[in-house]
């Protein structure tokens, strides 16, 4: 008969030290008698000092995190059951992998016992200040664990609490970290701690935090067993809270509507009066929110200087424009930054941007073919091009095809007899009324000069009259 | 009106933020502070008390200030309410924080809002909050900022910098009860912002053609919430649009919150007795949809009206439902089959698939493997075990439904 004296502190390492011994001398687990802290001296005692094994055994990782854990459980069986289970693991290496072997269960059952204390360990500790003088801050904590958990969960609290003084006591371990240094002492009684003014505070917030509408007893018991409260400051609030619920979603309920305070109307003025557009961020969530079928899911926002002098807007993104999500890439968007080029004006510095910010287009096999937007879908979308006008704040708008015109203007009818003129547009800003590049690449050849000619002519006009609007 | 002191703001401003239901400290980086400052993070979470509402207190969930600008019907800090005002010094904040958690009551802060002077204005504050906690007190706890979808995108940028989890309300099940109970808010710019936040994770999670990784954004992602019973919407319809934001903004939660009777109530809102039940069930169903394989149409196909079964699981539900696939065998079934039987868990299940490589499982092992075993009796075989007609049986519901009750004539 072996007797093994295991101590309270770093008991792991003593089970795990002699338990190594004892497998690597063929000891049976009947033969063993583990005695944890003195608790249960024996009469048979044996003297006999087994030697350090030559082989040692090697078990599974899971064993090691096992046997890790559940030393610290208080069952005094938790010694004998593991060495038990060494003993079957040096026949059954594949033991650790059955979940449902009855003894192998039984010790998981008390590692998720040691693990639950832990856990509740780390959550319920409550620390007091004990205002130290030092540099250092000094906190201290009174805590009756189920289990031996002091030891194991240590490590947690240093982690979390390196930069001050700690202690954590218990009736059978006391935890103590001073400068960094962390040191086990014999369990005591529980010390006077003084008094702290946070709790006061932290009461407050546990009394408010909860919502009397919805009690729910058991789902609180459950998880912050009573067992735990009386070294818990808040828990003296939980009966008083739990009488006044009903009555206090009585009073919610049967209160009668009151009337707006007066602030209210303040500040719903203030609201209206702020301009339409908040902020770009806003209109742009705004454009993207929209889906309409036959429409590209993938909106085409405007491009160039948020602060442009001139806005140039077109109809729609076409298949290219929609592709590269930029206005003015495709080919009428070419054709229009070429004959800007040439006339001196720069494509670049200009705002750029359509009356509607999707493309609408038919399948038809591999292509995705055009189609004019209709009267009620550039209105719909007129808002957000009069919200783009606000908040660029261009000095002149350049309107290319009957779209744009009809969306600044309010009408896109007569566009030849109303080109190359300027009207006033929303919000008071000059229009200047063109076609649409796009016009141009539909024309016969025949034609086409002319047509260029004349709509160079316009870009001209427009350098000039932003130019002389700057100055 | 007389100056308040903390206690009376920090009543005010817990009572105001009650209402959120996140607490969740979990699932960020680890962090902790043996290499200076104060704090840790190790993956799971801590709550640290429960309230009698058996609400977990994790973080200290407060609100900047209770001060709003904008009238939602369901919120306790509408424009229109008469409950008392208070704000919070950012000073203020940050020493309760640090000294809440120094005696170990917290995890972290959660920090909400109502909207003052503008969404702007309101951020950019938040987001000193969170600085000042990250690079003055050096605090590697947990950070929860509710961003206010209005709010500039350079501030929220910011904010998921210092925060671990950044979360905006989506409030409403539908975007049409959004515009009837809180006219201010835009349902496409919450959308927008959540996508914002998702591509700028996204973003963060990209090493340089170096190796070098970005700074980490919001690592414990984004959630959301949404009120259940303010207005009519179905179960179908609150979980379509769970599944979307799960999907299309890669969210880590979506809360559901019951909702339930405030102080000064708007007259356009009943008060009722919270839905407890329906907001279980729903958190059931979420599960089945992120962690079992489900899709929507199978969870909400039990009833016509598209609503959950509130007597029994969703589960439960919906394998009375589809009785033919049953009784599976747990010692060859597919580990997606196993996770449609009512009574296995996730974990239940890895169990099994692990246990099963060594031997047969028989019946009783189950029970040592996490399974309920009552209620998966009728839908599966093991070795000494097999349901016989249990599974086909006309009174299999009534089994698991909680026991008629007798009306009471007063």
């Amino acid at each position: 008969m072996h007797c093994v004296p295991l101590p309270m502190i770093g008991t792991d390492v003593a089970w795990r030290a002699a338990a190594r011994r004892l497998i690597g001398a063929r000891v049976k687990p009947a033969d063993v008698l583990w005695d944890f802290d003195n608790q249960s001296p024996q009469l048979f005692e044996s003297t006999v000092e087994l030697p350090e094994p030559r082989r040692p055994m090697k078990v599974s990782k899971e064993f090691v995190a096992l046997a890790n854990t559940a030393v610290w459980h208080s069952d005094p069986q938790r010694f004998a059951r593991l060495y038990a289970l060494l003993w079957r693991l040096r026949k059954e290496p594949g033991l650790m992998q059955d979940r449902a072997d009855p003894e192998l269960a039984k010790l998981r059952q008390m590692e998720k016992n040691v693990r639950r204390c832990q856990h509740k360990m780390k959550a319920f500790v409550r620390f007091r200040d004990l205002r130290s003088d030092g540099p250092r801050r000094s906190f201290g904590a009174w805590f009756e664990p189920t289990h031996n958990t002091v030891e194991p969960t240590a490590q947690f609290f240093m982690r979390r609490f390196a930069d001050m003084d700690w202690m954590i006591v218990t009736p059978d371990v006391t935890a103590q970290f001073k400068d960094g240094k962390i040191a086990f002492h014999e369990g005591r009684e529980k010390p006077e701690l003084p008094e702290d003014g946070a709790e006061a505070l932290w009461g407050t917030y546990f009394c408010n935090i909860f919502n009397p509408a919805r009690v729910k007893i058991s789902a609180m018991t459950s998880e912050m067993p009573k067992k735990y409260w009386k070294n818990m400051p808040e828990t003296q609030f939980i009966p008083g809270l739990i009488a006044d619920a009903e009555k206090k979603v009585q009073e919610m309920r049967e209160a009668a509507p009151t009337l707006p305070p007066e602030r209210m109307a303040h500040i719903r003025k203030q609201l209206t009066a702020q301009a339409q557009p908040a902020s770009w961020n806003m209109l742009e969530a705004e454009i993207a929110g929209f889906s309409e079928p036959g429409f590209s899911d993938r909106a085409v926002m405007g491009s160039g200087p948020r602060d442009a002098n001139l806005m140039i807007v077109g109809e729609q993104p076409g298949d290219q424009e929609d592709l590269a999500g930029l206005p003015f890439v495709g080919p009428a968007g070419q054709v229009f930054r070429a004959a800007a080029g040439r006339v001196g004006l720069d494509a670049d510095s200009a705002y750029l941007t359509n009356a509607v910010k999707h493309f609408k287009f038919q399948q038809r096999g591999k292509r995705r073919i055009h189609q004019n937007p209709s009267v009620r879908e550039i209105d719909h979308c007129a808002w957000w091009l009069r919200t783009e006008v606000a908040l660029v704040k261009p000095r002149l708008i350049v309107a290319m095809g009957a779209s744009a015109t009809r969306a600044l203007t309010g009408s896109g009818t007569n566009l030849l007899k109303r080109r190359s003129t300027v009207e006033t547009g929303v919000d008071d800003v000059p229009v200047f009324i063109t076609v649409h590049p796009s016009h141009l690449l539909r024309l016969p050849d025949s034609e086409r000069a002319s047509a260029e000619a004349k709509f160079a002519a316009d870009l001209q006009n427009i350098a000039e009259m932003s130019n002389s609007a700057v100055s | 009106m007389a100056q308040l002191d903390l206690q009376q703001k920090l009543a005010i401003l817990s009572d105001a933020a009650r209402y959120d239901a996140s607490c969740a400290s979990s699932g960020t980086t680890r962090r902790d502070s043996t290499k200076g400052g104060l704090g840790s993070t190790e993956g799971s979470g801590i709550c640290h008390a429960y309230a009698p509402d058996g609400r977990c207190i994790s973080l200290l969930k407060i609100l900047m200030t209770n001060f709003c600008i904008y009238d939602c019907a369901y919120c306790i800090n509408r424009v229109s309410s008469n409950v008392q005002r208070a704000r919070f010094s950012p000073d203020e904040v940050v020493q309760l924080t640090i000294e809440f958690y120094r005696r170990n009551y917290i995890e972290g802060l959660f920090l909400s809002s109502g909207v003052v002077q503008s969404p702007d204005k309101t951020m950019e504050d938040m987001v000193q909050i969170a600085r000042r906690l990250r690079e003055v007190e050096q605090f590697k706890g947990y950070i929860h900022l509710k961003t206010i979808p209005d709010a500039d995108q350079r501030l929220i940028d910011q904010a998921g910098l210092y925060a671990d989890r950044l979360s905006i309300n989506v409030e409403l099940p539908t975007d049409k009860s959004v515009q009837a109970y809180a006219p201010e808010k835009s349902p496409a710019t919450i959308r927008k912002a959540m996508g914002a936040v998702k591509e700028k994770r996204a973003g963060s999670l990209d090493r340089s053609f170096r190796g070098k990784r970005p700074p980490k954004f919001a690592p414990a992602g984004q959630s959301t919430q949404m009120i259940v019973g303010a207005d009519g919407s179905t179960d179908r319809t609150i979980l379509g649009q769970s599944t979307s934001l799960y999907q299309g903004y890669k969210l880590r939660r979506v809360y559901y919150s019951a909702f339930s009777p405030i102080p000064d109530a708007t007259a356009k809102l009943p008060l009722v007795k919270p839905p407890l039940v329906r907001e279980h069930r729903l958190y059931q169903a979420d599960w089945l949809l992120r962690f079992y394989g489900f899709d929507v149409g199978e969870i909400t196909q039990a009833r016509p009206d598209g609503n959950l079964d509130l007597e029994i699981d969703p589960k439960l539900a919906w394998a009375l439902q589809n009785r033919a696939v049953f009784p599976v065998d747990v010692n060859n079934a597919s580990r997606e089959m196993l996770l449609r039987v009512p009574g296995f868990g996730t974990k239940t299940v890895g169990r099994i698939l692990q246990t099963r490589r060594q031997r047969t499982l028989r019946y009783e092992d189950l029970m040592r493997l996490g399974a309920l075993v009552k209620k998966a009796q009728p839908f599966i075989t093991a070795l000494g075990w097999t349901p016989g007609s249990l599974t086909d049986s006309a009174n299999l519901r009534a089994r698991f439904a909680p026991p008629p009750e007798q009306l009471q004539l007063i």
